[in-house]
């Protein structure tokens, strides 16, 4: 699915990745965790194809294809979702309107004609009622005057309507309560088949008692400096990341 | 590539080819020379048979036009205009013995507004909305006549309306906008070619949009549209004009005079949706479109709203103004102007309160891009009589590319210590992180640019008819696509 090799990435001409190995396999969820400003979120927008960070060296293969030479909406359209760390607020355009112009867009992409508008409200009804968000936010303008919660479920909600090959959640769990935990936690198991992947990102152990990863990385300083199976997530959550990095 | 720069990219690859409605349409024309002279006013007046009481008031406004000074362009750079050089009357053969049906109109006439989506013939009218088509200087049709003809409705080109309702004409023609208001409205008043008339009377809803579909066609020619439209006690109209015109390489005048008079209790919404050719990317060509629009809410309770969506023209100069006689009314400005590659916009509103009680708001957005300039300039001025007077200014601009301008000229003047006067304005650049945001979800850089400028422009594109906004929406979008998007 995706494999990254020798990743230095710099902005600004701060390198703040700095020889970065992942590879993600279909079907696995791995956990990334991390001290702040180790690189996590450099590393999404990377991936998504943000503009202004400079690729200094590396790989990243997604599918078997160059992901770094596909514009960002290309890379959305081949499956690639990032759930926003700080979602964007776009006044003036209906949650609905927006994301059936992003599934239409996708549909466009792939040579298929646009979801008939029946099919649509259909899907974004089941879909927002297993995320527990009201028809009645879908009319408001996306994000805008939502709680910090509420725009993470409406991450969620955009991504299990887009249903992706490969989702990078990046905290996506702080700022829920407990039940819109469990909720979110339940919304991303159930898209979870063995033909798609994730990245999840977080602070937290207890995200990850939810969503059960295959592989826990810790990234310290732009490089991941420990892999392992769940057990590490514990570990980290007793030693804390400074004790981890030395025994790494 | 930053978003931004794609989109400046993008825009610059714009050339006049993208714009869709440039083709022009083979006719027979009949023009009389070039020149502005009392001949060419007597020409028209004689073409179009009008009574001696009109042709003695163009004549008039026209000793009126040689005495006034010329307007001072504040923020636009507009190349002295040579009146001599231009034709002022020019209309298709085949329509000058007033064809009585569909059937005697050339079928290229008829063509051409089926390529621009608007068809004529009965069977393909568009439902709920009664057309006027103007083709350079004349009405072609007017659809729906009989319907509204039966409500007391009267619909019909203003040539037709001088012959047909004089009393109507003589009363309110000049009444809003007065012939010495300005050079280019006495103008426009020795010279008017057509437009539409419009009588709702006492009582009466008007069921249908209505609306006037413009269309320069003729080399060189000027169209100098009248509009008068009157609401009269208690009755309701909703109106809306739309215009495109062929790319030329040299600019074409269209000096619009639109006057709206509203009696008690009565309301007129008025909709512009224009897109006159804006010219190529280096500012050849395109459409000089000044306009005088005004609205007397002369009754009590009475309103008047404008709302417009301005992309088109290389230079567009209109300021749709309200005057609030009547105690309790209400004036409304919602207005989009999108500016691209070399275009200027300056455009605004007055809004005039003379009436107690009355109050005004005005919603402005503005959007630059290419080395366009985009200005909003408005006046509100609240007289001593206007007790309890209000009035919220709201005007927000956005810029796309290093390149644009936006500016915002608010003039606020009270002499009435009981009212008040909000104004708030905003300037942003087109954010990359909304941007970054919408194409992470799939979209293409113009179709994210184009759905954060739809956003932007909300609270304007909602006051349109429904049948409308999805158009407007649609033309937001491809204007930002050479331009914006
Ligand atoms: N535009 C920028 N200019 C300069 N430095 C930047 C810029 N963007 C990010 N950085 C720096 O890069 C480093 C990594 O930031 P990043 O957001 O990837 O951290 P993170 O691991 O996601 O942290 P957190 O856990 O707090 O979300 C930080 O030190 C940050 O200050
Ligand atoms: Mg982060």
């Amino acid at each position: 699915m995706l494999e990254i090799k020798n990743l230095h990435v710099s902005i600004e001409e701060k390198k703040i990745i700095k020889g970065l190995d992942l590879s993600i396999n279909k079907g696995e969820v791995h956990a990334l965790m991390g001290p702040n400003g180790s690189g996590k979120s450099t590393l999404s927008y990377v991936l998504s194809g943000k503009d202004k960070y400079e690729i200094n060296d590396g790989t990243i293969d997604y599918n078997g294809k160059n992901l770094l030479e596909l514009d960002v909406d290309e890379r959305a359209n081949e499956g690639l979702f990032l759930a926003f760390q700080y979602p964007m607020e776009i006044p003036g355009v209906q949650t609905s309107f927006f994301l059936k112009t992003a599934i239409n867009s996708k549909r466009k992409y792939l040579g298929q004609s646009e979801m008939d508008a029946l099919e649509f409200a259909k899907l974004m009804k089941s879909k927002a009622e297993e995320l527990n968000i009201s028809t009645e936010m879908l009319k408001r303008d996306l994000n805008v005057n939502y709680s910090g919660g509420e725009k993470k479920k409406q991450e969620i909600l955009q991504m299990s309507m887009l249903s992706p090959k490969m989702a990078i959640l990046d905290e996506t769990d702080s700022g829920l309560d407990i039940d819109a935990l469990r909720i979110v936690s339940e919304g991303v198991n159930k898209l979870r088949n063995s033909e798609n992947s994730f990245l999840v990102i977080t602070h937290y152990q207890r995200l990850l008692n939810y969503i059960k990863p295959d592989f826990v990385h810790i990234i310290a300083d732009g490089k991941i400096v420990k892999s392992g199976d769940y057990s590490l997530a514990l570990e980290l959550e007793e030693k804390g990341y400074e004790e981890i990095s030395q025994t790494a | 590539m930053a978003a931004t720069e794609q989109t400046i990219k993008q825009v610059n690859t714009l050339g006049s080819s993208d714009y869709k409605y440039g083709f022009s349409t083979e006719v027979d024309e009949i023009r009389p020379p070039k020149g502005l002279n009392e001949e060419i006013i007597k020409f028209i007046s004689a073409q179009k048979d009008e009574p001696e009481w009109m042709l003695e008031w163009r004549l008039n406004a026209f000793k009126v036009f040689n005495k006034l000074p010329k307007p001072q362009w504040a923020k636009l750079n507009i190349p002295e205009i040579d009146y001599q050089d231009c034709y002022y009357y020019s209309i298709p053969k085949s329509l000058k013995d007033k064809p009585k049906s569909l059937d005697e109109i050339d079928p290229e006439i008829l063509k051409t507004y089926e390529k621009l989506g608007i068809p004529l013939k009965e069977q393909k009218m568009l439902s709920g909305i009664a057309v006027d088509a103007v083709f350079d200087s004349v009405s072609v049709a007017t659809t729906y006549k009989k319907q509204l003809s039966d409500l007391g409705i009267v619909f019909c080109s203003i040539s037709e309306a001088v012959k047909t309702h004089p009393e109507l004409v003589k009363k309110y023609l000049g009444s809003v906008i007065p012939v010495s208001d300005h050079s280019f409205a006495a103008l426009n008043s020795a010279v008017f070619t057509d437009g539409s008339f419009i009588y709702i009377p006492e009582g009466v809803r008007c069921p249908v949009e209505l609306s006037t579909y413009f269309r320069i066609n003729a080399m060189n020619t000027g169209q100098f549209e009248r509009t008068l439209i009157i609401a009269d006690k208690d009755s309701y109209v909703s109106y809306l004009e739309g215009c495109t015109a062929p790319m030329r390489d040299e600019n074409q005048l269209h000096a619009a005079n639109v006057e709206l008079v509203a009696l008690d209790n009565a309301e007129i919404k008025y909709s512009t949706v224009q897109n006159w050719y804006p010219g190529d990317k280096e500012g050849k060509g395109g459409i000089y479109n000044f306009v005088t629009k005004r609205g007397a809410c002369r009754g009590k309770n009475s309103k008047i709203s404008w709302t417009q969506v301005e992309t088109g023209s290389a230079i567009t100069w209109k300021y749709p103004s309200c005057i609030l006689q009547g105690d309790n009314s209400k004036g409304e400005f919602y207005s989009v102007a999108i500016t691209n590659n070399m275009q200027q916009a300056d455009t605004g509103t007055k809004m005039i309160h003379i009436g107690k009680n009355t109050s005004s708001k005005i919603i402005s957005k503005g959007i630059s891009a290419g080395k366009a300039n985009n200005t909003y300039r408005g006046l509100v001025n609240i007289l001593s009589k206007a007790k309890n007077a209000r009035n919220f200014t709201q005007c927000d601009s956005l810029l796309i590319g290093n390149q644009c301008g936006a500016h915002t000229v608010p003039y606020i003047e009270s002499s009435n210590s009981d009212s008040m006067v909000e104004h708030e304005a905003t300037t942003s650049k087109i954010n990359e992180d909304q941007l970054f945001y919408c194409q992470q979800r799939g979209l293409n850089s113009e179709d994210a640019v184009g759905l954060i400028v739809n956003g932007f422009c909300k609270e304007v594109l909602q006051h349109l008819p429904m049948e409308f906004a999805v158009e407007a929406q649609k033309l937001v979008a491809i204007s930002l696509e050479g331009s914006v998007g």
